[in-house]
């Protein structure tokens, strides 16, 4: 094809209506621009009909009672740094009138209560879930600074299908597990984190109760509230006294309800460390343990995969709920040949992200959780600068007030740095790459933890081979950060054990007999 | 154009000598095929998109958008000149009592109304657009669809929509797809082309990539969805895909291609939504009738009342508005 012939296919200029970018010509990179041409409106999400008490007791055997220990701590709004209310900080001897509710309520009524009545009062608060989804959604968004439209569409709604869910089992727990008879276990005591705080209380409270198990359960500090919440649900369903129990507090609170005798079975989300310190602490007792832990997953993108769907799994899997989440896609593994176009794809797309508000329906990244939060994050990214990666961070304008980061990604890291080994928690990604599948899965598993993994290629039988050889609980292809009340959940290695979610899930909370 | 690309790898290389000189840096996207498309991925960034809360100021701002982005289209056989010049008022003047709003961008209409659509807008601005090449269905001889682009770029049209050979896109024949949208590009002299791919009979999103990029490398200014005659017609998906390939051309060459969604747009949230995906996709530079454009008739009407009710406060009855 000649000059002549392929000027003549071209529109001129002037009849394109400009002139031709000079970036193309001069050899630098032609770039889009994401700034004000249509500027969306603030949009919030009104909160003048969600009422937070200025003050919450302890929620233990059906009633709300003053803590023994006199104490109450602050929650926050990280967004702000304003306080929403105060909660009761319960010490071992509420933690022990808790453990004694329950077990008063698992003697008593729940475990001999017919099965099918059971799954009536699960079903029931799943339904009141719905019901006040709004306001959980806004008091969610608040007290743990994390953008609506999440709260709204994921942490909510999934909280009531896993009481959906887990009802549907209780009377069905023969078909669950077959041949074999599922009795319940007596004392749940539970400890759940603050990056799904009403999400996390579900998927521990609901399969308790579906197998007929009492529950204690220690919602995080920084986000108490929204279990608090539950807690008024959970009365307003009539459960039976002391069938669920809830007590706030810090670590002291969820250490005594761990070292509680009266408690079968502990289930701990949260960090390796935390979870350690428990399995240490349970050794040699009779109680069954879960822990669901950190992460460092590995999200592939192979040459051959849909490459703007792609981008968009990276953005999900690692800006979702600000990186709060242990099964994010905090590495991303890109095979080397699409490197440069991913990572140029990358920033045009983390320039569009809207970091701010929590309460705006816009916003697609809120608050850092805590301030505690906001230091590792900000040390981990001072070590990877440190360490010679090249930081790429989105330039969008922070508030003032409240605790924020942007959203962030490293180039140029090697598999040895502490970005590409520990877990940030934040939003912050860490970009790696291979030349070969044998390459991709070897430094996928090069990591102390193993709970989830994304691959992204065209290739059905490319995801098979890749996912039967991945060391890690959860396997997304071409997709990430999916969750379905039926499917388990959980990790390998460091990431903890247990399943969390389908029938997996519900033999965490049953001693099967025959 | 007497060499026709018959492999993706001829085709990008004819595009790309085309666009600017070659260069190391995007030579390799040119030696690929176009990338896959997820479409279950697709679907689910459009839905979220579809989530943006767009209210007050930027609302209003929108749609005013939206109403410069418009080609007013009538394509039918009982299209009369009467008709025709009751359209171009309404492209110039769409709501009696506020010329602030608008004009439209252009009136897409049959090539033989293309003469009465130019006198009724001489001098305005307003663009005439003609459909030709066989439209819809390009099923003709290609001297007959070039004999077509000419007459009607003759007649005073602008622009040049025409429909690529969906039949050989199907059978494989890119070549072919291409050649003809290459001359069509010839014929079309000083007008703009825009290119209909006809989304709604390609099957898949991976096809519609595939037919964006020839498009684009045959010489389109402007890739469309749809001729508004096959169900389905433009869809928030298929426009993203199609954006895409824009960006990914822009990523290579620097050049501007041109959106235009066209066919089933007919709310102003809709319109919003699109505008969402330009904004999201390809940024500041693509939101002005340069380089997109909403295909509809019915469309117009419908972001007059929110306009209306915006300033007003309140819903106007259908019949408030004019209906040309």
């Amino acid at each position: 094809m000649s000059r002549e012939m392929t000027k003549a296919a071209q529109p001129s200029a002037a009849a394109r209506g400009g002139a031709p970018e000079r970036a193309a010509a001069d050899g630098a990179e032609p770039r889009l621009v994401f700034g004000r041409a249509w500027d969306y409106a603030p949009a919030p999400e009104a909160a003048d009909h969600v009422t937070i008490a200025p003050r919450y007791d302890l929620f233990i055997g059906g009633a709300w009672r003053a803590p023994r220990s006199g104490k109450y701590f602050d929650t926050i709004n990280p967004a702000t740094e304003s306080k929403l209310s105060e909660v009761a900080e319960a010490n071992a001897a509420d933690v022990d009138d808790a453990v004694r509710a329950a077990r008063a309520a698992y003697e008593s009524t729940w475990s001999k209560m017919k099965a099918s009545e059971r799954a009536k009062y699960i079903f029931r608060i799943a339904r009141a879930i719905q019901e006040k989804a709004r306001e959980l959604a806004i008091v969610e968004s608040m007290d743990g600074g994390k953008p609506i439209k999440e709260s709204r569409d994921v942490d909510v709604p999934l909280a009531a299908a896993h009481f959906f869910y887990h009802a549907g089992w209780a009377d069905k727990l023969d078909y669950a597990f077959h041949g074999r008879t599922a009795r319940p276990l007596g004392v749940a005591g539970q400890i759940i984190p603050w990056n799904f705080p009403l999400l996390m209380a579900a998927w521990k409270i609901a399969p308790a109760l579906a197998c007929g198990n009492t529950v204690v359960l220690k919602p995080a500090e920084t986000t108490p509230l929204s279990a608090l919440l539950l807690a008024r649900i959970i009365e307003e369903a009539e459960l039976p006294p002391g069938v669920v129990n809830i007590v706030t507090g810090a670590g002291e609170t969820g250490a005594a309800l761990a070292a509680h005798p009266g408690v079968d079975k502990v289930a701990f989300t949260g960090s390796t460390e935390i979870g350690k310190r428990i399995q240490k602490a349970l050794a040699g007792t009779k109680k069954r343990l879960t822990l669901e832990l950190g992460g460092k997953a590995a999200n592939i993108v192979f040459a051959d995969a849909p490459i703007d769907q792609a981008v968009e799994g990276i953005v999900g899997g690692i800006y979702f709920n600000q990186g709060h989440v242990c099964c994010a896609g905090s590495r991303l593994l890109v095979e080397e040949s699409v490197h440069d176009v991913i990572v140029r794809k990358l920033k045009d797309r983390v320039a569009t992200l809207r970091v701010g508000d929590p309460l705006d329906k816009n916003t697609d990244v809120g608050a850092i959780n805590s301030k505690m939060q906001l230091d590792k994050i900000k040390q981990l990214v001072d070590a990877g600068a440190a360490e010679g990666a090249e930081r790429y961070s989105a330039p969008c304008a922070l508030p003032e007030k409240g605790y924020w980061f942007p959203p962030t990604f490293f180039t140029g890291a090697s598999q040895s740095s502490r970005i590409a080994r520990e877990e940030i928690f934040g939003p912050v990604l860490t970009v790696l790459t291979f030349r070969t599948p044998d390459e991709a899965l070897e430094k996928a598993n090069n990591t102390m933890y193993g709970l989830s993994a994304g691959i992204w290629t065209d290739k059905g039988a490319k995801i098979f081979w890749m996912a039967e050889r991945l060391k890690a609980g959860v396997v997304w292809g071409n997709t990430y950060n999916k969750f379905d009340p039926s499917s388990p959940f959980g990790g390998y290695k460091e990431s903890g054990f247990g399943r969390e979610g389908g029938r997996q899930g519900l033999s965490a909370y049953v001693e099967l007999d025959g | 154009m007497t060499v026709a690309p018959h492999s993706p790898n001829d085709l990008a290389r004819a595009g790309g000598a085309a666009a600017a000189p070659p260069r190391a840096s995007f030579l390799p996207l040119f030696l690929t095929p176009p990338p896959p498309v997820d479409a279950v991925a697709v679907e689910e960034r459009v839905a979220a998109l579809a989530k943006r809360s767009i209210k007050k100021q930027a609302k209003v701002a929108g749609l005013r958008l939206a109403v410069a982005m418009m080609d007013l289209t009538t394509l039918e056989g009982k299209d009369t000149p009467g008709k025709v010049r009751a359209l171009c008022n309404k492209a110039l003047r769409p709501l009696e009592g506020d010329p602030s709003i608008g004009p439209c961008a252009a009136i897409c209409v049959y090539p033989n109304h293309v003469s009465t659509a130019r006198r009724a807008l001489e001098g305005s601005g307003v663009k005439v657009a003609s459909v030709a090449t066989a439209f819809p269905s390009g099923q003709s001889p290609l001297a007959v669809k070039l004999d077509d682009v000419r007459r009607a770029v003759d007649f005073g049209a602008d622009e040049i929509d025409m429909v690529i050979d969906r039949g050989a896109m199907l059978a494989g024949d890119y070549g072919k797809v291409f050649d003809e949208i290459a001359k069509t590009k010839e014929a079309c002299g000083a007008a703009h082309l825009k290119v209909i791919l006809e989304t709604g009979e390609l099957g898949s999103y991976d096809v519609v990539r595939k037919a964006s990029e020839i498009g684009i490398a045959a010489g389109g200014d402007f890739i469309k969805t749809s001729t508004g005659k096959v169900q389905p017609a433009a869809t928030p998906a298929v426009t993203l895909v199609m954006l895409e390939a824009i960006r990914d051309h822009y990523y290579a060459t620097g050049r501007k291609i041109g959106m235009k969604p066209a066919g089933g747009v007919r709310t102003a949230k809709q319109s919003l939504h699109y505008l969402v995906l330009v904004k999201e996709t390809l940024g500041d530079a693509w939101l002005t009738p340069d380089l997109f454009r909403f295909g509809a008739s019915a469309l117009l009407n419908d972001v007059l009342m929110q306009l209306e009710k915006e300033r007003t406060g309140n819903y106007q009855a259908a019949e408030d508005f004019s209906k040309d």
